[in-house]
């Protein structure tokens, strides 16, 4: 297929380290870069050489299953030689601080590096250092950028356009940086964000940040037309952010009956991984007709292959 | 030495309550003879050396009383040569340390270490402080009496907070008997747990955990509780909130304590943190421009007491790290007094309340004889162009350790000379 290359626009960063950064102009040429790579995806030759003779590096220090091999299967699909280090067994057990990691690897002349931090700034704080583009692959509770582009994607592929929509974000929004990188792209693509999470994990004054803000999940589900859930993410329990997983499922688990206050033809989203039964009703979660789980994860890699082209440019 | 005089000067000393332009005659032996309008030509003999100092002004040497000075443990990031070479450059003459060295200031065996350490390496006035605690642990009451004994000034943590309230209540009722002075870090650990920044947009939009400005009023308010009962000296180190000053305010009218403030807090809000900058990483943290403008009218009013440079030398290594696992603090001792003139160039502070804060009112609290320019007392003072433009430059800084929270800043007022017991030790 035709892969549009005499593109005017340029985007206006060099790195991706969060929707922060970027412009309505530089989301809409990221999505439309990642709609030419869908029916690639689907179609029996994968494979383009676009990046030929480029290096990816994927530097996971937390572990990760569907973002990391979506961008080694994006980086891989479009012709680049891609290095993926499992960071846990490196340098970095024996003392190397993430700034001289960095040192190290652009010595070998990178085109781009993935990065995925459990601290919140780590991309920026990468990015200062090495002289190739750096995509943020999640950093602490900042921003998972690709995941909200993918998300973005996989609305307007069902709903055409995500400007006049009602989309609930419900979960743990305190630690979760795809809500926070959410928001902003949701925000700024014209969308009205809901925001559904118990007080324990509500961030402060995230309300400034453009959003209606509710501890009722019905309530906060009311005539929504997408309900993104977030994971819980269990390790919280044990510093008493929650009482129990029954509890939290009986308020904030999407369920038929909740999901009966959002219109008729809500889609539901997750990131993953998602635990069945504790934020989500397992039916629900395999419904082909409301939940569209699965082509997140299809669309997340077209648009890393977007994100891997563009900045490697 | 030679005897030394000194005309037409600005001459500010809180202490005395002079605020006038007149001179200053320091005797052979480093003491003051002479201060104040009285001092002019006409009554020196005229075969002595003038010094004109043309308006410039005097201020009595600085009292810092919240520096972290290195030794013993981490010389390499500041050591008493060193930091005396910048707490001169910045018109400071007399520091408490914080005992937060290693190994940790709670033992007599380890002052007379330091107290000899810091009177042959240190060109100023060195008061060490002890820790409130054995190890900083914030379990068992350190020697109180011992260590005033060898010459400590007064007791804190540093950096950390009694937490357990039976044990804090122990420590006033000990500190009451001997007459301890006791300076206290406000934060409570539940509340400030994994905070980095201050709570609120900024640490929602950077995803740090944050530190509400709560951790530190529930501290002062059960210590100001505690007191009410147990009357001993008792000093809160630094406040960042307005909320804070607020109950300060309230309680001072009932009860007898005295608090102070980071130049830090009083001149800087979060939004400075921008892009993770780790330079801005201090505790307690930088807070909203509303915390910070009732910072200086606290000043203003002098609910708040004292300033301090919360002087914390990190060497970069600890800085180049992302923001969760940087270290805290700032270096600040040599921008303590220009930074602290600009709340006077800029209308909102008085320039002889904001030198009180900085001379003698420290000095009050610790009972020492110091931030004063009392006839007969030793000569430590700063001479000060106060309109000097000048720009803080990293590489241009005399400490140590390089981490300063005001890279780049644009500042007025300039220390020219000064003087430790008539002596000449720092001329820019």
């Amino acid at each position: 297929m035709a892969i549009k290359t005499n593109k005017a626009i340029k985007i206006s960063q060099k790195h991706l380290l969060g929707i922060q950064e970027l412009s309505i102009n530089d989301v809409n040429i990221i999505l439309d870069e990642a709609k030419t790579f869908i029916k690639l995806n689907q179609s029996k030759t994968k494979r383009l050489n676009i990046l030929s003779g480029k290096t990816q590096i994927n530097l996971f220090f937390e572990p990760s299953t569907r973002t990391q091999s979506s961008f080694e299967l994006a980086g891989k699909r479009l012709g680049a030689d891609v290095m993926s280090m499992n960071m846990e067994n490196s340098a970095v057990k024996k003392g190397e601080t993430l700034i001289d990691t960095a040192m190290t690897l652009n010595a070998m002349h990178p085109d781009i590096i993935v990065i995925r931090h459990q601290d919140s700034g780590a991309c920026n704080l990468l990015s200062q250092k090495v002289n190739c583009a750096v995509l943020n692959a999640g950093d602490g509770s900042r921003e998972h950028p690709t995941q909200a582009l993918l998300d973005a994607l996989t609305i307007i592929n069902r709903k055409e356009k995500i400007e006049g929509l009602r989309i609930a974000i419900c979960g743990d929004i305190t630690h979760s940086r795809v809500a926070r990188s959410n928001i902003y792209l949701l925000n700024m693509l014209g969308a009205e964000v809901n925001i559904i999470a118990p007080s324990n994990l509500m961030p402060k004054e995230i309300e400034k940040f453009g959003v209606n803000t509710f501890t009722d999940m019905k309530k906060g589900l009311k005539d929504c037309d997408i309900v993104m859930m977030l994971r819980l993410q269990n390790e919280r329990m044990t510093s008493s952010f929650l009482s129990s997983n029954r509890e939290y499922y009986e308020y904030y688990g999407l369920t038929p009956d909740k999901l009966s206050h959002a219109k008729d033809d809500a889609l539901i989203m997750h990131p993953g991984p998602m635990n069945r039964g504790i934020e989500i009703d397992t039916k629900l979660a395999d419904d082909i007709n409301r939940s569209v789980i699965k082509e997140q994860v299809e669309l997340g890699v077209a648009v890393r292959m977007a994100c891997l082209k563009i900045f490697c440019e | 030495m030679k005897k030394q005089y000194f005309i037409n000067a600005n001459i500010v000393d809180p202490h005395s309550s002079i605020n006038e332009n007149g001179g200053l005659i320091i005797g052979e032996d480093g003491l003051i003879e002479g201060i104040g309008k009285k001092v002019n030509t006409n009554n020196i003999p005229s075969r002595e050396k003038i010094i004109d100092l043309k308006g410039k002004y005097i201020f009595p040497g600085l009292v810092d009383m919240r520096v972290f000075a290195g030794e013993p443990g981490y010389e390499y990031k500041e050591n008493f040569r060193t930091l005396s070479n910048a707490a001169l450059a910045g018109g400071v003459t007399s520091v408490v340390t914080m005992p937060n060295t290693d190994p940790i200031i709670d033992n007599v065996s380890i002052v007379d270490f330091l107290k000899r350490r810091g009177r042959d390496k240190s060109k100023i006035n060195v008061f060490p402080s002890a820790s409130l605690t054995k190890n900083i642990e914030g379990t068992s009451m350190t020697e109180f009496g011992l260590l005033q004994s060898r010459g400590i000034i007064g007791f804190t943590d540093g950096v950390k907070t009694i937490q357990n309230t039976r044990l804090m209540s122990r420590i006033m009722n000990s500190a009451k008997d001997l007459g301890t002075l006791i300076m206290q870090h406000a934060e409570d650990y539940d509340l400030s747990k994994n905070g980095m920044i201050n709570t609120g947009i900024i640490a929602t939009k950077l995803g740090l955990s944050g530190i509400p400005s709560v951790a530190e009023r529930i501290i002062i308010e059960r210590d100001l509780t505690l007191l009410e009962n147990i009357k001993c000296r008792y000093h809160i180190s630094q406040i960042s909130a307005a909320k804070s000053v607020e109950i300060i305010k309230e309680r001072k009218e009932k009860i007898k304590f005295t608090t102070g403030v980071s130049i830090n807090n009083l001149s800087l809000n979060e939004n400075d943190i921008g892009d993770f900058k780790t330079f801005l990483k201090l505790s307690p943290p930088l807070r909203t421009e509303e915390d910070r403008m009732a910072l200086v009218q606290g000043l203003k009013d002098e609910t708040i007491d004292v300033i301090v440079s919360d002087h914390k030398p990190e060497d970069e290594e600890q800085k180049r790290l992302t923001f969760a696992q940087a270290a805290t603090g700032a270096s600040g001792i040599e921008t303590l007094l220009s930074l602290s003139l600009e709340l006077y160039h800029n209308g909102s502070i008085k320039l002889e309340t904001i030198i009180k804060a900085l001379t003698s009112n420290p000095a009050k609290i610790l009972k020492i004889n110091k931030g004063n320019l009392s006839i007969g007392n030793e000569a430590d003072f700063c001479i000060v162009d106060i309109d000097k433009p000048w720009v803080v430059k990293k590489e241009n800084l005399v400490s140590k350790s390089k981490n300063t929270s005001i890279e780049d800043k644009k500042l007025q007022g300039k220390v020219i000379n000064t003087f430790v017991k008539g002596k000449e030790l720092f001329t820019l």
